[in-house]
């Protein structure tokens, strides 16, 4: 029986790194990419670990496993954030399908400044409190 | 190990390989420096996987020291490279 969750756990897994991959390969531009590789390498990553702790069934190896899942699940977003934002940086092009760019609008790309929408004068001014120093 | 097991750890080698494959045709061809950093990122992923597999196949516990390391250093390393992409320079 433990044979078989551990064969079926290793074999999602290993499908849902090929799907990535597959997406990886297919899709048209640089964010649909990363949408596919991200989340379904992450829980291709968390299925094979699951499998290999239960493989092995020892303290350590499953510390070390639940390590690697949490490093993973805290490091896929990051870095996904960090490729797609030098991406939209040096203006790389979008799906010609795309439906909405909301960063358009606001983005300057020569200064890389970013608008809110609310640089009023008024919210321009300063309102010092009385626990300021000074 | 029984059967089931042996044929469920070659399906996934197997289905890993292919997946780094794509990662390294994306890799080579892809149009911007944005895209060869993430099928980079993903093929790291991968190799982190197939040291795994290959641990359970061997049955041994040293891969998942090197599964550990290269899940931290693929992580600096697409930092890195994209730090330099957007900045010019990685320690400023």
């Amino acid at each position: 029986m433990i044979e078989f969750i551990k064969g079926t756990l290793l074999i999602t897994g290993a499908l849902f790194v090929l799907l990535a991959a597959i997406g990886l390969l297919r899709l048209p531009d640089l964010l649909t990419r990363m949408h596919a590789t991200t989340k379904a390498a992450a829980l291709g990553v968390i299925l094979i670990m699951l499998a290999s702790a239960m493989h092995f069934a020892e303290v350590g190896i499953v510390a070390r496993s639940f390590a690697i899942i949490v490093f993973i699940l805290m490091t896929a977003p990051v870095a996904a954030h960090v490729i797609g934002r030098a991406g939209y940086f040096v203006g790389s092009r979008l799906w010609s399908g795309t439906v909405k760019d909301e960063l358009r609008p606001n983005y300057d790309p020569l200064t890389h400044e970013l608008k809110s929408g609310l640089e009023t004068h008024e919210n321009a001014k300063r309102h010092p409190r009385d626990t300021d120093p000074d | 190990m029984t059967a089931l097991l042996s044929l469920a750890i070659n399906i996934t080698l197997l289905s890993i390989i292919l997946a780094m494959l794509l990662c390294t045709i994306r890799l080579l061809l892809g149009p911007t420096a944005q895209d060869r950093v993430l099928a980079l990122d993903t093929l790291w992923m991968c190799a982190m996987l197939l040291a795994l597999t290959l641990g359970i196949r061997f049955g041994s516990v040293v891969y998942f020291e090197a599964a550990m390391l290269i899940a931290l250093t693929g992580f600096v390393s697409t930092i890195a490279l994209t730090k330099f992409l957007m900045r010019g320079e990685v320690i400023e």
